[in-house]
């Protein structure tokens, strides 16, 4: 494998994913919305002046970006692999002198990329405006930063989008469309959705050790599904077996 | 170039290639015939390195198929433009030729320049910059055979260029794949068009899951019925069919006046035919030699395999 061959692919499909306006909007809006949203309610309760009794944590909220991270390249990652199902440009493209791996490294690259930066990017935007309400509000850096934010964003966010690609693998397989393999990949998120709840009722803090226990299940998840995924995707079982 | 012996390759409990041991040498257009259905995708698959065989061997070039160290150099001296042209309908004329080209590790400059040959070539130039998704069904077909050349590969498999082209299209490409003919290519083509591969194959195999007939266009047409020779009388007498049946013709048959008679050498055989009919009082309106087309060598090779 070369190693910028998989950037070449990711490259490619980061041409194609940019002209998909559904796509782009979705990826690029979901954080943003999200951000936005928060940062509302957090300036609806600073004008009350009751700042902490906010209705999430805001451990809570970052994590509702790393949620974001398993749900949002699953779409990328089903489109690049089950589009070219569709569109039927897998044959030529796996008769060029690519290896499989370097062809799955380039769309997984390209599948990870956005939905990361574009989860960081919302975050960001919330720390950072969060900041600016509660500095101006005289509470000083009462959320932002913290420990648990960056172990949440620069850890288990990029592992769970990694988990959403791989599961969006496997699922390419079996299906002979883009929504089912996003509805099948999107089934990743549930586990998340499951730990935002326990957080927010209390059941699970996140804590910098239960984050670091939480990421290190995801790596052992990732680590299982890359085998399988790499076995899943070769060019006989492709085009032999593949729905 | 190409060379099989005994290629096999099973799925389960169906065989969808048996026993195929053909060759195809440097330079030759190689027509492969053959129903729906009777393992000539699967081969080219197989010749590919797409998919693994069986049993049996085949070599492209000097390298064996079926060794995963070769099949990177295999995937490098050849293109392929499968029966779904498979375009990125997103992406440009020119783009969609200049990502192979990276596929195939060309420098820009050799891109740049095989992109703007090939775009020129096929008459698709003053549309480099139009999404492929926007073209007409001959376009697309023209820029998947660019995609297949953007390397300068030595063989060119094609699986149905032609299919679904309307005709006018389909003159293009074929003009076109007579254009690599003459370039030297060694082409690999897999087709339903018996006219198309009588016009351009200097070798045709007949596959149905085995490998029925391999020859020239010619030599196949021969080798099913040879030649015929259609005698139109004004009158057919008894004394006529005698006297035909004493030279000991083939295949005499008798439909109203006309008469139809197996020949191996037409210019020997007709003469005697003539003298004998004339000698018993008969008159000639017309003769002519008529041969088998391809098209008959290929449904008789099918039907039989189908008993």
């Amino acid at each position: 494998m070369t190693a910028w061959m998989p950037w070449k692919i990711a490259r490619k499909e980061l041409k194609v994913i940019g002209r998909k306006r559904s796509i782009i909007f979705y990826t690029v809006g979901l954080p943003l919305l999200v951000a936005v949203s928060f940062l509302l309610v957090l300036k609806g309760q600073l004008a009350n002046g009751i700042p902490d009794t906010i209705s999430l944590g805001a451990e809570s909220i970052i994590y509702i970006f790393v949620v974001l991270a398993t749900v949002l390249p699953s779409t990328i990652a089903a489109y690049s692999i089950v589009g070219e199902k569709v569109e039927k440009t897998l044959e030529p493209l796996l008769a060029t002198p690519t290896t499989d791996g370097e062809i799955l490294l380039g769309k997984g690259i390209a599948a990870f990329i956005p939905p990361v930066l574009s989860a960081w990017a919302g975050a960001s935007i919330f720390m950072g405006l969060a900041d600016y309400l509660l500095l101006n509000a005289g509470l000083g850096y009462y959320y932002f930063p913290n420990w648990n934010a960056g172990v949440m964003l620069l850890l288990l966010a990029p592992l769970a989008a990694i988990l959403s690609i791989e599961v969006a693998v496997i699922a390419s397989s079996r299906v002979t469309d883009v929504r089912g393999a996003n509805q099948i990949a999107g089934l990743m998120f549930i586990p998340f959705v499951v730990v935002f709840f326990a957080g927010a009722e209390g059941i699970f803090a996140f804590s910098i050790d239960n984050l670091l226990i939480f990421s290190g299940v995801v790596v052992i998840a990732d680590v299982i599904l890359f085998f399988l995924s790499k076995a899943t995707f070769n060019r006989e079982e492709i085009l032999t077996k593949w729905k | 170039m190409i060379e099989t012996e005994n290629l096999t390759r099973k799925f389960g409990d169906l065989t969808a290639v048996d026993n195929l041991t053909l060759r195809v040498d440097k330079g030759q257009v190689f027509g492969f015939l053959g129903p729906n259905g009777a393992g000539k995708t699967t081969t080219v698959r197989m010749l590919c390195c797409l998919i693994g065989k069986t049993s049996g061997s085949a070599k492209i070039g000097e390298y064996e198929v079926g060794n995963q160290e070769n099949a990177l150099k295999i995937r490098k001296m050849i293109g392929l433009v499968p029966d779904n042209v498979g375009l990125y309908e997103s992406l440009t004329a020119f783009e969609n030729l200049d990502y192979y080209g990276k596929l195939y590790r060309r420098t820009d400059t050799q891109r740049k320049e095989s992109n703007e040959y090939f775009l020129k070539l096929l008459g698709l130039w003053e549309k480099r910059d139009a999404l492929a998704g926007s073209f007409s069904k001959g376009m697309k077909q023209k820029l998947a055979i660019a995609r297949a050349l953007v390397h300068d590969p030595e063989i060119l498999f094609m699986d149905e260029p032609t299919a679904n082209l309307d005709p006018e299209s389909s003159k293009t490409v074929r003009e076109f794949i007579l254009e690599l003919k003459k370039q030297k290519k060694t082409i690999f083509l897999n087709t339903h068009n018996l006219d198309e591969a009588q016009r351009i194959c200097d070798k045709i195999g007949i596959l149905n899951t085995r490998l029925m007939a391999v020859g020239t266009p010619e030599e196949l047409e021969r080798s099913i019925h040879g030649r015929k020779t259609v005698i139109q009388l004004t009158q057919l007498k008894d004394s006529i069919l005698d006297s035909l049946k004493r030279l000991q013709v083939k295949n005499l048959v008798s439909e109203g006046n006309k008469l139809t008679v197996d020949v191996v050498n037409p210019e020997e055989e007709n003469p005697d035919m003539v003298n004998a009919i004339v000698a018993a009082g008969g008159r000639i309106e017309t003769i002519t030699v008529t041969s088998s087309s391809l098209e008959d060598a290929y449904l008789k090779l099918v039907k039989e395999n189908a008993q």
